[in-house]
């Protein structure tokens, strides 16, 4: 693993791997009375956040300060960002304050790219725009293997808007790494112009897809207003992409349902299937601390764990 | 006296020393005697060409001389082998009438760099109303854009093709549906889809050139096509100009250099406008310049300062610098004969421009002496840092080229040296 972690595609399959297993005994630490090691006491992770994102920053915030590192946080609202400062002087700046690792969250894809190449602290991507969220990739690998065992030959679907999707990229590298097999289910004003290289079968028939999949992970719509110009309207949408109830009676029982949240419950997931058992959308958010405490150990760590 | 080289002209190659009295070429043959008190330029293992023309400079001022000047960006121009560039018109005021005309010609002028203004087709290149070309016409502008977007409204731009032909001055498009290319930063295709950054597809250039062809079907003018990139572009001009049309059409050394698949590293400096495209489009245009179909090679070199090409893919300015690897890139890059590639860079452009008169050759008694010297063997590395423009902006930082400029001749006055601006 290099210094930084902007793409699942930096990672390849062992690489993967190598972050689930770490992830299982992070999982195990959260579990104690006190979950709590010095993993990475003395060090500090500065999380950069030009776009809201309360759960992934709390995420990785909570992740660092469970391996005793010391945070610092910078939001675009109260920052120097306000009075026109550029985003490398923002970073160097930071930086210059003694920072080992920088993760950055911001809508425009590949900013995590230019800030890896301006410091030389440990950069971690969280979420750039509609490229990608590789530590979201890594927790719903954890979390399906959790229900599902090996992900090797599991069929799963990814439904709803794939083309701003940054966790649908992610998600298809890490899936596909692990030996899954992918169908992206949308319309086709909601899939990337290209598919060109995407190791993926692509569907327009929801219902027949559910059928046959082990797992289905149902996107956010995220620009509403977008989406209005890609679909005829919402109500439409979720007529024909939407996880409604009777949809999600087509799920074999043990199929997994899965969301990256924050849900529309009754725009792409009805609510009664977001609280169904098959559902893993809380199990995530769990797993999602585990997974980037794995991260940011990997990272910055150099001792034991315990 | 340039002594020792190999001339090479429209006229073809000869091995001749040509001689310069006040501006204008006073001898051109073998073994000629050096006037008394002439200045040598050692032309040895060099060709010696008309000076290169560029259809497509962008020289940011007024308005943003942070990022470039009439002064900077001409010394940039010969450093390239360039005698005469056209300044397009979108500057900060845009140049879309007689007092900007003037005012950029008095630059021009003071900065003693051959420098010929675009003029803007509308008024504040928005697209709405006509700009008065005559007035404009009347300083010698004979070229009219609004590079950086293209006429969208098909009733004007007719207007517009028919109010010029009055006034025998040619119409230049920026080829781009403003439409169907909203909000795109990349090529539309693979790595735009795989990099999550909005794309502009081909057609929306194709669709504006494909219109245009048939205004000037409908109007009778003649028009040229600025930094065509696509393959299907190509191929509507191939077609247009088999049935007779009067249109001529560029290509940017970016085009046929980079792909798409640059911006893979985010980094902004490979952001231009049109976008770069994928390897068919290259091949392409290529071949576009091998037969014909493509008329010139134009840099549409456009400077940015530092910070804006900082800003986050999405967010910052398209363009690159040019006019200093045009030429090494055309001799590098395409498989064509050295004097293709002069065609391609220097008399065709300049018989666009309308500078046949001064510029572009030949190189024969009594004509201007705007001339290049060039040392078509000669290696070496771009470095950003050691270009003349006040920006930085060039997408082939570390990249080794193959031939050279050696001197710059404008107007008699040897402006580069050895690979070294004289002023």
């Amino acid at each position: 693993m290099s210094a930084n972690l902007l793409s699942i595609a930096d990672l390849g399959a062992e690489g993967i791997e190598e972050l689930l297993r770490l992830t299982d005994s992070f999982v195990e630490v959260s579990e104690r009375p006190i979950p709590k090691v010095p993993a990475l006491r003395g060090r500090t992770v500065a999380s950069l956040f030009y776009e809201e994102s309360t759960r992934t920053r709390l995420s990785f915030e909570a992740a660092a300060k469970r391996l005793s590192a010391d945070t610092m946080s910078f939001s675009v609202a109260t920052a120097s960002v306000a009075k026109g400062e550029s985003l490398r002087d923002t970073v160097v700046t930071i930086e210059a304050m003694g920072v080992d690792a920088v993760v950055v969250r911001h809508a425009s894809a590949g900013v995590p790219w230019q800030v890896a190449r301006w410091v030389g602290a440990s950069v971690v991507n969280a979420g750039d725009g509609c490229h990608e969220h590789p530590t979201q990739g890594l927790l719903d690998c954890y979390t399906l293997r959790q229900r599902l065992g090996s992900l090797r030959d599991r069929r799963i679907a990814i439904v709803g808007d794939v083309r701003h999707s940054r966790v649908a990229r992610s998600d298809v590298l890490a899936y596909t790494a692990l030996g899954a097999h992918v169908t992206l289910v949308a319309p086709p004003t909601l899939l990337p112009p290209s598919l060109e290289g995407w190791p993926v079968e692509v569907s327009h028939d929801l219902d027949g897809v559910l059928r046959k999949v082990d797992a289905v992970e149902v996107l956010r719509l995220q620009h509403e207003r977008q989406i209005e110009a890609l679909v005829p309207s919402l109500r439409e949408y979720t007529a024909t992409y939407g996880l409604t109830r009777d949809r999600a009676r087509l799920l074999a029982d043990d199929a997994v349902i899965m969301h990256p949240g924050p849900m529309n419950r009754g725009v792409e997931i009805a609510a009664e299937v977001a609280d169904q058992s098959r559902s893993v959308v809380t199990r995530q958010v769990a797993n999602g601390v585990a997974v980037r405490m794995a991260v940011l150990f990997l990272l910055l760590g150099s001792g034991s764990i315990r | 006296m340039v002594r020792g080289g190999t001339v090479l002209d429209q006229l073809g190659r000869r091995p001749a020393d040509v001689v310069v009295t006040d501006g204008v070429v006073a001898a051109v043959g073998q073994g000629l005697q050096a006037p008394g008190g002439a200045r040598i330029l050692d032309a040895g293992g060099c060709l010696v060409s008309p000076g290169l023309v560029d259809l497509h400079t962008h020289l940011r001022q007024p308005g943003m001389e942070e990022a470039e000047t009439v002064e900077s960006g001409g010394r940039a121009a010969a450093l390239g082998g360039y005698t005469a560039v056209v300044a397009m018109p979108n500057t900060d005021p845009p140049i879309d009438c007689a007092s900007v005309v003037r005012d950029v010609l008095e630059l021009a002028a003071a900065s003693r760099w051959q420098v010929f203004p675009a003029g803007a087709i509308t008024r504040e290149r928005a697209g709405e109303r006509l700009a008065p070309m005559a007035e404009m016409a009347a300083l010698g502008v004979r070229l009219f854009t609004d590079d950086g977007a293209g006429v969208q409204d098909s009733r004007l731009m007719r207007r517009a093709l028919e109010y010029a032909s009055g006034l025998g001055v040619t119409l230049a498009q920026h080829c781009e549906e403003a439409g169907l290319a909203a909000g795109g930063h990349l090529h539309e295709g693979a790595w735009s889809s795989r990099l999550g950054i909005p794309g502009t597809p081909a057609e929306a250039e194709e669709l504006m050139l494909a219109r245009d062809l048939t205004l000037s079907r409908l109007t009778g003018a003649p028009m040229h096509f600025l930094h065509l990139s696509t393959a299907g572009s190509v191929a509507l001009v191939r077609s247009a100009k088999a049935a007779g049309l009067a249109v001529t059409a560029e290509a940017a050394p970016h085009h046929f250099t980079l792909t798409s698949a640059c911006a893979a590293s985010y980094d902004p400096v490979f952001k231009v406008n049109p976008p770069l495209r994928d390897a068919p489009d290259v091949d392409a245009v290529k071949l576009g310049l091998a037969d014909g179909t493509l008329d010139a090679i134009a840099t549409d070199h456009a400077p940015h300062p530092q910070e804006a090409k900082e800003l986050p893919f999405d967010q910052a300015p398209p363009g690159m610098l040019g006019l200093e690897t045009a030429l090494a890139l055309a001799l590098t890059e395409l498989d064509l004969t050295v004097e293709e590639v002069l065609a391609l860079l220097s008399w065709r452009p300049a018989g666009i421009a309308g500078l046949e008169g001064d510029h572009g050759g030949p190189v024969a008694e009594g004509r201007p002496a705007n001339l290049c010297v060039i040392d078509p063997a000669a290696t070496w590395v771009v470095e950003p840092d050691r270009l003349a423009s006040r920006s930085r902006n060039t997408p082939y930082a570390g990249r080794r080229l193959t031939g050279r400029v050696r001197h710059t001749v404008v107007r008699g006055e040897p402006v580069v040296i050895d690979g070294e601006a004289q002023r």
